[in-house]
């Protein structure tokens, strides 16, 4: 453990953030969020909720990177993201067979 | 469970499960671990993805089973109220970011001032759903109403029983989040958190980063998806 501590210090150190870049993805953030309630009052059909989640998806992305700056963590925290977001997307993916199966097959 | 500090420098020092000895007692005031710290902070707000994911998944298969009622029940959300929101939030978890910048830059002033502004906007968001449940019920719409049990199909009476559920939620861990800030300004006031301790500031960071994360997804699950 004490590795981790002097690696992550020694991170840190190097990357003080900066205000500009976290104001950049605000803005960035601020306009997906416009884009996704135009997409809205567009009729879509079923992509509207496969566009929906896109935008949720890429928004959520860039404020676990950025502003939980997971980005500048070490593998082993971004390793158990990805294996929690991972074991979740299978739980998802099996029911969503049973859920289709039952209600629409 | 051992437990690892670090020394003023630099040198680690283990402490495996037994009790700590006389000489052992300056290492204790010392003890001091980032990494844990942070490391904790994540398992906890994966338990956190765990509560709400099981939320999402029951949302998407009642969604599966009535898309009819789901788009109608939809309709009469507040689109506005709801952006609004997540403008709101969004703001906030800048304001929160900065607030960080700013400690670590050892601008306490600037640190504070944003650390209040996230407060404000955490508290404009509660006022905001405030209003937006408020016009809910006084429609008759909640959960066990007269109105749902009477008068609406049964997809209805769970797209508005989940929307109470998920958003009453989130908005308690809002509130939490408030709390949590209320106690990293009287540490910064008091030197407790400064620009070499700042984990404490940068968890509550993480969490408010979360609630905002869940919003993000409730936000077009809810209002945009009719």
């Amino acid at each position: 453990m004490s590795g981790h501590n002097e690696h992550t210090s020694v991170d840190q150190h190097d990357h003080v953030p900066s205000y500009g870049k976290n104001v950049m993805i605000w803005l960035v953030l601020v306009a997906l969020t416009a884009l996704t309630v135009t997409v809205a009052s567009v009729n879509l059909g079923d992509y509207t909720f496969f566009f929906a989640m896109l935008i949720a998806s890429v928004k959520a992305m860039l404020v676990i990177n950025i502003f939980m700056h997971i980005k500048y963590d070490d593998l082993l925290m971004k390793g158990i993201l990805v294996a929690c977001g991972f074991i979740f997307m299978v739980i998802f993916v099996i029911y969503s067979f049973d859920l289709f199966n039952t209600y629409t097959g | 469970m051992s437990t690892t500090s670090v020394d003023a420098h630099g040198h680690s020092n283990n402490h495996a499960g037994h009790g700590y000895g006389d000489n052992d007692q300056l290492y204790v005031h010392f003890h001091r671990d980032d990494y844990g710290s942070k490391f904790g902070m994540w398992l906890f707000l994966f338990t956190e993805v765990l509560l709400f994911g099981g939320l999402f998944v029951l949302y998407y298969g009642y969604r599966i089973a009535y898309p009819q009622d789901y788009h109608h029940a939809a309709m009469e959300l507040n689109i506005v109220m709801g952006a609004v929101n997540t403008l709101v939030l969004l703001t906030s978890s800048l304001t929160m970011v900065l607030s960080i910048v700013a400690l670590r830059r050892e601008n306490i002033k600037a640190s504070l001032l944003y650390l209040f502004i996230t407060f404000g906007f955490g508290a404009t968001f509660c006022v905001n759903k405030y209003f937006e449940w408020s016009a809910k019920i006084h429609h008759g719409i909640y959960p066990g109403s007269l109105e749902l049990q009477e008068s609406r199909p049964a997809g209805e009476v769970v797209f508005f029983g989940l929307y109470y559920l998920m958003t009453g939620l989130h908005t308690f861990h809002v509130i939490v989040g408030m709390v949590v800030m209320v106690f990293c300004y009287i540490f910064i006031k008091t030197g407790t958190i400064n620009s070499d301790k700042y984990i404490v500031l940068e968890n509550a960071g993480l969490y408010w980063h979360l609630v905002d994360l869940i919003w993000i997804f409730l936000f077009p699950l809810f209002y945009l998806l009719h």
